[in-house]
């Protein structure tokens, strides 16, 4: 059985699922119960665009225990196209290959595996395209 | 609000303290600081600490602290708000103090990081676990990708980052308490291992073990000449770097610095010199582009032409900052405390000011999310 914290995510880690303010039509994701731009609290439900640019990037070469051995990996700010930004690893290229302003397509990754019992968990990353 | 005064200060060395404990370090600088101030009793107490559950297992050092420091049964409360919990701790004894509640406080922090713990993913926690570290990023990380924009949107260069670890090394190489006594060159900080590009372990703040405290009071015990704390400011931000609108900006950090400046009824232009947050080269550069030191996008020439510098217009991190200095995350804030003190009483030896009579410390939580700015002035 995946954890309560592992199973609750699931809505955003799989679907990129949000929420969009009723009032001034800014985007949160993870889904709030109050909009951090506007105050107003309710919501509809929305999803995700799966497109974007990246904005900043990094390439991790310490990693603590989880992602120790898959250093060294490459980590960016994207904005995507609907305005909201996210941080993900940018995957199958090399650290030379990424640059700000980049076009990148969000996609379903497996992450690592959870706890004693081993659970995988599942997540999201970005390619270039 | 009364006014308040530190009468005291002290703090044990930074670095790798393997024979001493987590109340072992606590408890050597609240005594030192209460030896430094000449008194006997406290009526309060106010620890920082990020986390030392996760760093050595224990929680509840409020009272433990209180217990061995032979101050039971005073109030005492941990205070946290990751790196910052030091200097949010001095906060709640100012107010402490100032509301009339108490007379004489004691305010530390604390950290014992070198024990055992996995560091980079305890100190992680400070970051938003669900939607950052989860995806692999580390504080080193978080750092970097500020960096890149900054180097983007400003034009910055590797250089500018590393002259703010030359700079605090050589101040460091002056403080006999500093985990780092040693110079280092450019090219050694540019050149230096990788950990998150483009910053290399020498623009890394280390994992240190240690601990500082002052002792505040009204005017009923003070003592001169004596440190008056006429300016406090704490703001938040948003936890995740990448919901923030400007990833180059720190907003809370620019808050808590407008917040105190008003206080104190002061500027930027009276700041004789300031112990800052440079847990990693860049943040040094965003932190003084938002206390208003330096214009906004213009920190890396400033600190490369040696405008923060020992003998430069204003001196920042005299006493080697938390690169050089250490980075016993929830002491700094304290530790910060320490040298502005120590600065203004004329007592900090080889790295000694000269005219100064204000002093700022700005210490920050996470990667921005939480800052507090506390401005000091000697008073004869
Ligand atoms: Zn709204």
């Amino acid at each position: 059985m995946p954890t309560p914290g592992y199973t609750r995510e699931i809505p955003q880690r799989y679907r990129l699922e949000a929420n969009k303010c009723k009032n001034c039509g800014k985007i949160s994701f993870p889904p709030r119960l109050v909009c951090p731009y506007c105050g107003a609290r309710n919501f509809e439900p929305t999803k995700l665009s799966d497109t974007g640019k990246i904005v900043t990037f990094t390439t991790i070469r310490v990693a603590p225990g989880r992602y120790a051995a898959y250093v060294p990996y490459s980590i960016a700010i994207i904005e995507l196209n609907d305005g909201v930004k996210i941080t993900t690893q940018v995957v199958d290229c090399k650290p030379e290959d990424l640059e700000i302003g980049k076009a990148v397509r969000i996609i379903f990754r497996k992450m690592y595996p959870e706890g004693k019992t081993g659970i995988i968990c599942y997540g999201y990353k970005a390619v270039l395209i | 609000m009364r006014d308040v005064y530190i009468i005291g200060v002290g703090m044990t060395k930074f670095g790798e303290l393997w024979d001493k404990s987590l109340r072992d370090i606590f408890v050597e600088s609240a005594l030192s600081a209460m030896d430094d101030a000449g008194v006997d009793h406290i009526e309060s107490m106010f620890v920082g600490s990020m986390t030392p559950g996760l760093f050595v297992g224990q929680e509840h050092i409020g009272a433990l602290m209180a217990d061995y420091l032979g101050a039971a049964p005073v109030p005492a409360v941990r205070v946290e708000s990751a790196c910052c919990s030091g200097g949010m701790a001095l906060r709640l004894g100012f107010f402490e103090i100032a509301s009339g509640n108490s007379d004489i406080v004691l305010v530390g922090g604390v950290e014992k990081m070198t024990d055992s713990a996995d560091v980079t993913a305890a100190l992680a926690t400070a970051a938003d676990q669900e939607y950052e570290v989860y995806h692999g990023i580390t504080f080193p990380g978080l750092y970097a990708l500020i960096a890149r924009a900054h180097m983007a949107r400003y034009g910055t260069t590797r250089e500018q980052l590393a002259s703010v670890s030359v700079k605090n090394h050589h101040n460091g190489s002056l403080n006999p308490r500093a985990q780092f006594q040693n110079e280092v060159t450019k090219e050694q900080v540019i050149n230096a291992t990788l950990i998150a590009d483009p910053l290399t372990i020498l623009d890394s703040s280390p994992v240190s073990d240690g601990a500082a405290c002052a002792i505040l009071v009204s005017e009923k015990y003070l003592k001169k000449p004596a440190v008056k704390i006429i300016g406090s400011g704490a703001a938040t931000d948003r936890i995740a770097l990448h919901q923030r609108d400007d990833i180059t900006e720190l907003r809370a950090v620019k808050v808590s610095a407008e917040r105190a400046y008003r206080m104190a009824g002061i500027g930027p232009e009276n700041i004789d010199f300031a112990e800052v947050h440079d847990c990693f080269s860049i943040a040094e550069l965003c932190i003084i582009e938002e206390l208003g030191f330096v214009e906004k996008g213009k920190s890396g020439p400033f600190i490369e032409s040696g405008n923060t510098m020992l003998e430069g217009k204003i001196p920042v991190n005299t006493s080697g900052g938390l690169k050089a200095k250490g980075h016993p995350v929830g002491a700094t804030g304290i530790a910060q405390v320490v040298e502005v003190v120590e600065q203004l009483k004329g007592t900090a030896g080889k790295r000694q000011l000269k005219n100064i009579h204000i002093g700022l410390t700005h210490n920050m939580g996470g990667s921005g999310a939480s800052s507090v700015v506390h401005i000091l002035k000697l008073v004869e």
